[in-house]
């Protein structure tokens, strides 16, 4: 008989085992449905990787594809900390592409362009993320559920401002106008789509990293979410550590936003985001909300995205196969926490 | 004598590193009530666990009437015969009484079985002298209610053998009465009763043997225990006589915290009503009364966590405005608060982070919004030393200590910065003998340096030992306060059920 | 204004409503079942969908509509015993695994439905019910062709709301169900399997939001499309907080909704053209947000909601 039993100490290699374990477990999982597709795992999965990390212009592509997921996803390891249910960062992702490609879209020159562009979009995702921190803080109103409502909220104002205002009357299509040029983030490789949010994606995971860990409002991001109670008693206002940490979280995944208007799409339209608002959940989780596993796991689900779409040119599984393997992904992932909890033991049949 | 309603043979279980209980044998005979007798954990509480099926025991056998039996959750414990009251009530409070009842119940052609329900709980009620309303909710029920409703539902489902977890820890004297002639009903009727408790005047005054326990083990069985010492009785539960630390004589100084007509609302729980009372520097005051009689709401007022509605209160003279826990606590409060993991410590985390958190905005701990992660780990490691704290070091999880030395590092994280005043809720609970010692001294020691304490406990003995006077509550006021000279504990007894007031 | 009420007590009007409060009816009360019995389920959304798909395809591939229903019905019932697996048995959090089970059922649904029927340019339908109108009562003037000439499925939801609060509050089961969902352990000492009544309440519920999907997928749009559920399990997870835990209400509140829904349906359709569209429809999860802000403070949860239950941790 095997029998669940409680770990007082967790040692330090499982931060990085668990992920891989899961990841690993995923890969095994997936290749059933490959399988059914009718395809070769091992051909399968290897054409995900050649795409996605076989080249340096395949790597430079998988960049830029987790800049926005590593966005979201310290977006959602800050609010998850303090244990608020912050699942919106799809809508803050969205409102912060809309006012940045509305800040960009005004002439003016470029560094200025780009500095207002990450502040208004900043400052949209953080004024989404303050609609659920409130509702639960003066409303009781459960975070899960109202942001995730304001995500449907957020995509159809984005939906009816593209089909609306925005609409290029020239062509019909429901996007807006691009932004100017020189709001253009710079390429940093020639010859690729590395732009300078990239950077900036690496330069906050540590950033954000420091925050958690060093400063005192960390600390009490990271109190209030194990123990509001004894963080109340222990005179921090917790109402207002919740808040600051949703504006926090909201700016983040408006940067996300930002970045994919300003490097990589220069305008907005409906499908702007598939989904790395919910991606970047399944970041978090992945790197076990430590901001600087962030980068790690968004550059997984990177891989994997660009991966299937050559995949599925390649061999005709469908490229949903992406979105599988994050659910499974996630799912694998809280089991294998379970090993930070829990260790199996055997018990002697008595 | 009758054979054996139950019997217990070599029972063992054990959690990790801690034998919680080693070759228990225990048997209950009809009509008899049998005391179990030991000190916080001693392993009452978890050799009753194994015998209603909450713990798979690690040896050892269970036999019902001479057959053996297997007994691995609740459902085979009741359909033994066995029912348990436990200490903390197994009620949904927003359920009716009724259907309190009826969980668990096969229902009359895929229906609650209302009419059969009712007809049982007034054959019950009549049999025992146990009434109770079926359609109110449980939350509407007084604890002694909802008590009396645990053991009808053990009744309910046929028992023959009842166990009652501490039943009287809950209960003013005087509801323990009708708890203790209910009882005796039951047992002139043939039940068998297990009681466990560690207050040794109950025991004597109820059962018919008991049986004691210690670190797991039983060290002793009584078979008169009306006719034997509560000396005797202490002995076989301690290992050795008692030596309560001595209280010197005290010169209490100023007054360090003042209450003036303090009222609250009805948050949760009880409110308190003109709650006047003060605490000299080096002076300790007890606050005794049945739980839920307004000492919450006190501790919370005293702690700055709720704003009274109404009254003034001072910390060292200087007046308390806008009740936070940083303001009275930079006013020189410390707190030890009841519940150690919920309000207390943050059991995922380090135990450092534990122990700085009142604290972490001043600049022992952190600058300019910056931590000082040397400072914090040095504080940490200082106090781990300085207060004996069993634990690999000040990075382990808080969650993984034990509860005495949980309530060191606590005792340690007030004490470093010299309070002025202390409030402590039930200081002890939960904690063996050696660690309740250490923590009485602390106090002690404090009280010599000055400092000015207020004790909330249930513990009246406890009380006693520890305090310069007592303050009674009941239903929200202090209805008197007794100097400990003159306080005993039928004295204070009394006047927790608000039937005396003294001044 | 005058417009507006004019148009409400149109047979159509309420015949729409109606239509769109039936899915929602079925999923609020899968929902409510779940956290009832103390699991709040975040896949609903994906739960939804992945039924919608399977329902349709199982249609699709052997004309049966009847079958569909089965095969989404059996298809929520297993993913509802997928997510009590993580949360019931492994006792993981319910928000990340409900939000596991809505990503995988999603993108699972998304990709069967890929390699079943590939990429075409107008996507395959089914041909759905018809209405089933019922004698003398569909005679009724205004609220007979409304109410009582409708889809079989929708009658389904009509007698599920009183079956359930028949269920939960007068049979051992549902007591078991509320117990659970109250003070776990309360139900355990009673000898109440709390993992195995816990794991029916879930599957149930799962069962429900099967029907929900199928009701999407073979009676309101015969076909299956990628944003089928748009929100529609999200709102039923608000609308439970809203009906307070109770069916009648959760019913009452997913008709409200409905009501709120069609009326944006019929604003889009009148002469505000000028307007995009998707303007109106915000209005219906604006209008659950705030309709949340006035209940929640009111709302009591069942008390043991999002908290796992393991016997011997102390």
């Amino acid at each position: 008989m095997f029998r669940l039993e409680a770990r007082t100490s967790t040692p330090a290699w499982f931060n990085l085992a668990l992920p891989l374990l899961a990841i690993g477990a995923t890969l095994v999982l997936c290749s059933g449905l490959i399988a059914l597709a009718g395809a070769g795992v091992i051909e399968a999965y290897g054409v995900m990787f050649a795409a996605s990390l076989g080249d340096s212009y395949a790597i430079t592509e998988t960049l830029v594809r987790a800049t926005p997921m590593i966005f979201t996803g310290l977006a959602v390891a800050v609010a998850f900390r303090a244990k608020f249910w912050n699942i919106g960062a799809e809508g803050q992702l969205l409102a912060g592409a809309v006012a940045s490609c509305a800040v960009g879209a005004i002439p003016m020159p470029g560094p200025l362009a780009m500095l207002l562009m990450a502040l208004a979009g900043a400052a949209a995702g953080a004024a989404v993320a303050l609609i659920p921190a409130t509702l639960r803080v003066k409303f009781k109103v459960d975070d899960v559920v109202s942001s995730l409502l304001l995500n449907s909220v957020i995509f159809y104002a984005l939906m009816a401002l593209i089909e609306g205002p925005w609409k290029d009357s020239f062509s019909g299509y429901p996007i807006s106008p691009p932004i100017e040029d020189s709001a253009n983030f710079p390429v940093l490789l020639e010859g690729t789509r590395l732009h300078l949010g990239v950077v900036a994606a690496f330069v906050a995971a540590p950033v954000i990293w420091f925050l958690i860990a060093r400063t005192t409002l960390g600390f009490r991001i990271r109190v209030i979410g194990e123990n509001p109670e004894a963080a109340r008693y222990g005179g921090i206002h917790v109402e207002r550590v919740l808040i600051s940490t949703a504006l926090l979280s909201g700016a983040l995944a408006g940067l996300a936003g930002v970045s994919e208007v300003g490097g990589v799409h220069f305008q907005v339209m409906s499908d702007i985001s598939p989904g790395y608002g919910y991606s970047g959940i399944v970041v978090a989780m992945l790197a076990r909300l430590n901001p600087l596993g962030v980068m790690p796991a968004a550059l997984f689900l990177a891989a994997v995205m660009t991966g299937a779409e050559a995949m599925s040119r390649a061999t005709g599984v469908p490229a949903f196969l992406s979105d599988v393997i994050q659910g499974t992904a996630l799912l694998a992932m809280l089991v294998a926490l379970l090993f930070t909890a829990y260790r199996i033991r055997r018990v002697g049949a008595a | 004598m009758p054979a054996p309603l139950i019997e217990m043979r070599g029972i063992s279980k054990s959690f990790g590193a801690v034998m919680a209980n080693e070759a228990v044998d225990l048997s209950v005979a009809p009509g008899e009530i049998l005391g179990l007798l030991g000190e916080n954990g001693a392993g009452k509480t978890t050799l009753m666990n194994v015998l209603f099926g909450a713990y798979a025991p690690d040896a050892g056998e269970i036999l019902v009437e001479g057959r053996p039996v297997t007994i691995n959750n609740s459902a085979d414990a009741l359909a033994a015969g066995i029912g348990m009251v436990h200490q903390h009530f197994h009620l949904a409070p927003r359920l009716s009484v009724l259907e309190n009842l009826l969980i668990g119940i096969p229902g009359k052609s895929g229906r609650i079985d209302r009419a059969g329900g009712l007809a049982r709980l007034a054959e019950i009620g009549h049999q025992h002298g146990l009434t109770l309303d079926p359609d109110l909710p449980v939350s509407a029920l007084s604890i002694g209610e909802q008590q009396r409703l645990e053991i009808v539902k053990a009744l309910f489902r046929g028992a023959r053998l009842l166990i009652l977890d501490e039943p009287t820890a809950v209960l003013a004297p005087t509801e323990v009465d009708g708890l203790f002639s209910a009882l005796r009903s039951m047992a002139a009727q043939g039940l068998g009763i297990i009681f466990i408790s560690h207050k040794l005047n109950e025991v004597r005054a109820l059962t018919h043997r008991c049986v004691v326990l210690r670190h797991g083990r039983v060290t002793g069985r009584v078979d008169a225990p009306a006719s034997t010492t509560s000396s005797e009785m202490a002995r076989l539960m301690c290992g050795h006589e008692i030596v309560p630390p001595a209280r010197g004589p005290s010169t209490p100084g100023a007054a360090v915290l003042t209450l003036d007509g303090i009222s609250t609302s009805r948050h949760s729980g009880m409110a308190l009503r003109d709650v006047s009372l003060s605490v000299r520097a080096g002076e300790i005051l007890g606050i005794a009364g049945v739980s839920g009689n307004g000492q919450r709401a006190l501790a919370e007022v005293i702690s700055g966590v709720r704003a009274p509605d109404a009254g003034r209160m001072t910390i060292a003279g200087k007046s308390v405005s806008r009740f936070s826990p940083r303001e009275v606590q930079a006013l020189g409060l410390g707190r030890i608060p009841e519940d150690r993991m919920t309000t207390g410590l943050v059991t995922n985390l380090p135990l450092a982070d534990s122990m700085v958190l009142p604290r972490i905005g001043t600049g022992a701990f952190s600058r300019n919004g910056l931590l000082r992660p040397d400072a914090i780990h040095a504080f940490a490691e200082e106090q781990i030393k300085a207060y004996d704290i069993r634990c690999p070091g000040p990075m382990t999880r808080a969650g993984a200590l034990s509860g005495g030395n949980l309530q060191k590092a606590l005792l340690a994280r007030e004490l470093a910065f010299d309070p002025k005043v202390l409030i402590v809720s039930q200081p002890t609970r939960g904690l063996d003998i050696g660690a309740a010692r250490f923590i009485h001294e602390k106090f002690l020691d404090m009280r010599a340096r000055g400092c000015g304490i207020v004790v909330i406990g249930e513990d009246l003995e406890e009380l006693l030992m520890l305090c310069d006077r007592i303050a009674v509550m009941y239903e929200g006021c202090i209805v008197g306060t007794l100097d400990s000279a003159d306080a005993t504990i039928a004295r204070l007894g009394l006047m927790m059920t608000g039937a005396e007031g003294h001044s | 204004m005058s417009v507006v009420l004019e148009q409400i007590f149109q047979v159509g009007f309420l015949a729409a409503i109606i239509r769109i409060a039936t899915p929602l009816a079925f999923a609020t009360l899968g929902e409510m079942f779940s956290e009832r019995a103390g699991v709040l389920n975040l896949g609903i959304e994906g739960i939804m969908l992945l039924s919608a798909m399977t329902g349709f395809t199982a249609t699709s591939l052997s004309g049966s509509l009847w079958l569909g229903v089965l095969a989404a019905v059996l298809t929520g019932a297993l993913m509802g015993a997928v997510h009590a697996l993580f949360t019931v048995a492994l006792g993981l959090s319910q928000h990340v695994c409900g939000i596991g089970v809505t990503l995988f059922s999603s993108g699972l649904a998304y990709f069967l439905y890929r390699l079943i029927f590939g990429q075409q340019s107008v996507p395959p339908s089914i041909k759905s019910f018809e209405t089933l109108p019922i004698p003398v009562l569909s005679d009724i003037p205004v609220l007979g062709p409304a109410v009582f000439n409708q889809f079989s499925l929708v009658y389904m939801a009509m007698a599920a709301v009183p079956l359930a609060a028949f269920v939960l509050y007068r049979t051992p089961w549902g007591l078991s169900v509320r117990m659970v969902g109250e003070n776990p352990r309360a139900a355990d000492s009673a000898g109440v399997g709390v993992i195995a009544t816990r794991f029916q309440a879930v599957i149930l519920g799962g069962a429900l939001m099967g029907l929900a999907g199928a009701f999407l997928s073979m009676v309101q749009f015969n076909a299956f499309t990628f944003g089928l559920v748009s929100g529609r399990g999200w709102v039923a997870i608000a609308l439970v907080v809203f009906g307070r835990w109770d069916p009648w209400r959760s019913a009452g509140a997913a008709l409200l909704f409905a009501f709120v829904d069609a009326l944006q349906l019929r604003m889009q359709a009148s002469g505000l053209g000028h307007i995009p569209y998707e303007a109106f429809l915000m209005l219906p999860f604006i209008f659950t947000i705030v309709a949340m802000a006035v209940m929640s403070r009111n709302a009591v949860a069942p008390s043991a909601l999002l908290k796992p239950f393991r016997r011997e941790e102390r």
